[in-house]
C-alpha cells in the first residue's frame, strides 16, 4: 500500500497492466479432490496465485481444551511456503499468518453445520505455493471447496475476492503491482445465498463512495467465483465417480 | 477475546433490553462509554497513555530507538505494534506469548496507524540506508470489560501524539523534538447481537455477540482500516450503518482526545 512507483497502473483507456478492465478478475481455475490422504482438498489458481487447501475431519479435537461440548470447531492453518514469494519467506508461523488463519476459520465456521459434530474439530490447511496478491481470498475460496469435497455439511460455499484502489481507480482483484503501489485493498467473503459478509478487511485510504463501489464490485465478483467453485465440485463428482467408488 | 460463558438469564436480560433500545449500563445502542486518559504517565517511555473506556483500561507506551531501516525503505522510520492480554486484566487471560486474539488486535491497531500515515515515517531518517528511528508501540490490557480494540487504539494514538524523540539519549541532540504526527486515526467497533448493532460493547455484550466490525477513519472521515471478526455475518445494510457510526463517532472521539491533550 505504501510503495511508490512511476509505473502507470491504469492507462487512459482504463486498462490495467495485465490487460484487465476495472471490473475483471484474473483467470480463475479450481479443481476439487486433488490430494489422496486428505478428507477433502482443492487446488485454486487466481492469476499467478497457486493455492492448495486440505480438510481433515470431523475428527478428535486437539488440543483437547478447545473442544466444545455443543458443536465442532473449525481450525485453520494458513501457511506461505518458503519459495512462494520473490524473497525467500522464513518458514513458520508469523503474526500475519496467525491473523489470516483466525479470520478464515471464523468465515468458514459461519457456514459449516458445526452443531452436528459436538467435541470434534474440522481442520483446514491452506498452503500458498505461489503468491501474487490476494492469497487470503484464494485460500478461503479453496478451503470452502475442500470442505464441500470432504462431505462436510454446510449451508453454503464461501467465495472470496478483493477489491481495491490503484492510481485512484476502484479495481477488482488487485494483482501484485496494484497491491504494492495502490492505495487500498478490501478483501471480502460472502455467503452467496444471502449476500451476508463473513470476512471483511480493509487497509489504505478510501472515501465512502469508493468503498461502496468496491463492496458492490467484490460482492458481484464473489458470485462469479461461486459459480466456478460449484463447477469444480460438479466436475469432480461426474468425472471421478467410478474412481471414488472403487476407493471404498 | 476469551472463552467466558455468559449465563442464559443474563443473555436474555441483555437481549430484552436491546429490544427496548437500551443496555444494562443504561446506554443507548450507539452510545460509547466515557473516555478518560492519563498521558505521559510513564517517564521511562518516550510517549505513554493510560486510557479508560468505561471499565476497560489499557496502557500503551512508545519507545523510540535508532536502528537499521528495511532494505526496501532506506529513508523511512520503522513502526512496530504489539499487544498483550495479561492475566491481571481478566481471569480468562493466561500468561505466555500473545495468542491469536492479541495478535489480531495489535495488527488492526497497527493498520489504522500505518495506513492513515499518522506517524510521518519519512521524517525519521537519521542516515539513509543506515540509521532511522524505530518506533515501538506496546499495549497492555490492564482491566478488561469489552472492546479492547477501541481502547487500545485510543491508548496507542494518545501515546504517539505525545511522544518525543529521545535524541540526546542516543547522542543526537539535534533530534530532540516531538514525534512527527499527521492525523488522528480513530477506530469505532460495532457488535452484532441477534440483529441489533451496538457500539462499544462491554464484556457481557461482547461475549454474546456473533460478529464485530472495527472501522478506522482519519481526520477527513475517510476509511483507513477495517476488520470484521467473529463467526457471525453482517448484511450490507448493517455494514452501511457501521460505516456511518464510525465516521460520526470518530469525529466526536477525536474532539475528546484533543481536549485530553489540551
Amino acid at each position: 500500500m505504501s510503495g511508490h512507483t512511476d509505473m502507470v497502473l491504469v492507462d487512459e483507456n482504463g486498462m490495467r497492466i495485465d490487460g484487465r478492465t476495472a471490473t475483471e478478475h484474473r483467470p480463475i481455475k479450481i479443481e476439487a479432490g486433488v490430494l489422496k490422504n486428505a478428507d477433502g482438498s482443492a487446488y485454486v489458481e487466481i492469476g499467478k496465485n497457486k493455492v492448495l487447501a486440505a480438510v481433515y475431519g470431523p475428527r478428535e479435537c486437539h488440543p483437547r481444551h478447545l473442544q466444545n461440548p455443543t458443536k465442532a470447531i473449525v481450525q485453520c492453518k494458513y501457511n506461505m511456503q518458503a519459495f512462494s514469494v520473490s524473497d525467500r519467506k522464513r518458514p513458520g508461523t508469523d503474526r500475519r499468518s496467525i491473523e489470516i488463519s483466525k479470520i478464515t476459520a471464523e468465515a468458514l465456521e459461519n457456514v459449516v453445520l458445526t452443531e452436528l459434530y459436538p467435541r470434534a474439530s474440522i481442520d483446514v490447511y491452506i498452503e500458498i505455493l505461489q503468491a501474487n496478491a490476494g492469497t487470503r481470498c484464494a485460500g478461503l475460496t479453496a478451503a470452502s471447496v475442500a470442505l464441500a469435497d470432504a462431505g462436510i455439511p454446510m449451508r453454503d460455499i464461501v467465495p472470496a475476492i478483493a477489491a481495491g484502489k490503484a492510481d485512484g481507480h476502484v479495481l477488482l482483484d488487485l494483482n501484485k503491482e496494484e497491491d504494492n503501489y495502490g492505495q487500498a485493498d478490501v478483501p471480502i467473503a460472502i455467503v452467496p445465498s444471502t449476500d451476508e459478509i463473513v470476512l471483511l478487511q480493509m487497509d489504505g485510504n478510501m472515501t465512502r463512495e469508493e468503498f461502496d463501489k468496491a463492496i458492490s464490485m467484490a460482492v458481484g465478483a464473489c458470485h462469479e467465483v461461486y459459480d466456478i467453485q460449484k463447477d469444480a465440485l460438479k466436475r469432480r463428482y461426474s468425472n471421478n465417480k467410478e474412481e471414488s467408488e472403487s476407493d471404498e | 477475546m476469551s472463552n467466558a460463558a455468559i449465563s442464559d438469564i443474563k443473555r436474555d436480560h441483555i437481549v430484552n433490553l436491546l429490544a427496548k433500545g437500551t443496555r444494562t449500563d443504561g446506554r443507548g445502542l450507539s452510545d460509547i462509554r466515557e473516555i478518560s486518559a492519563m498521558i505521559d504517565c510513564i517517564e521511562s517511555a518516550d510517549g505513554s497513555a493510560r486510557v479508560k473506556l468505561g471499565n476497560t483500561e489499557v496502557i500503551a507506551g512508545v519507545k523510540i530507538i535508532p536502528g537499521a531501516p528495511f532494505a526496501d525503505t532506506p529513508k523511512s522510520g520503522v513502526l512496530t505494534t504489539g499487544a498483550e492480554f495479561i492475566p491481571m486484566a481478566h481471569a480468562s487471560f493466561e500468561s505466555g506469548p500473545p495468542g491469536e486474539d492479541a495478535i489480531e488486535l495489535a495488527r488492526v491497531v497497527d493498520r489504522g496507524i500505518r495506513e492513515s500515515g499518522m506517524v510521518d515515517v519519512d521524517g525519521l531518517c537519521i542516515a539513509e540506508g543506515e540509521k532511522v528511528w524505530m518506533c515501538f508501540i506496546d499495549m497492555y490490557a490492564l482491566d478488561y470489560d469489552g472492546n479492547l480494540f477501541d481502547a487500545s487504539n485510543l491508548a496507542a494514538v494518545l501515546a504517539l501524539k505525545t511522544a518525543k524523540i529521545p535524541g540526546t539519549q542516543y547522542g543526537l541532540p539535534e533530534w530532540d523534538r516531538p514525534l512527527p504526527i499527521t492525523c488522528t486515526p480513530i477506530s469505532v467497533t460495532s457488535s452484532k447481537i441477534g440483529n441489533t448493532l451496538i457500539l462499544d460493547p462491554n464484556f457481557d455484550e461482547e461475549h454474546i455477540s456473533s460478529a464485530r466490525l472495527t472501522v478506522t477513519t482519519d481526520d477527513n472521515g475517510n476509511f483507513r482500516a477495517m476488520q470484521k471478526g467473529g463467526q457471525g455475518s453482517i448484511t450490507l445494510d448493517e455494514l452501511s450503518q457501521c460505516l456511518d457510526a464510525a465516521v460520526e463517532k470518530g469525529k466526536e472521539i477525536r474532539e475528546t482526545l484533543n481536549k485530553i491533550i489540551g
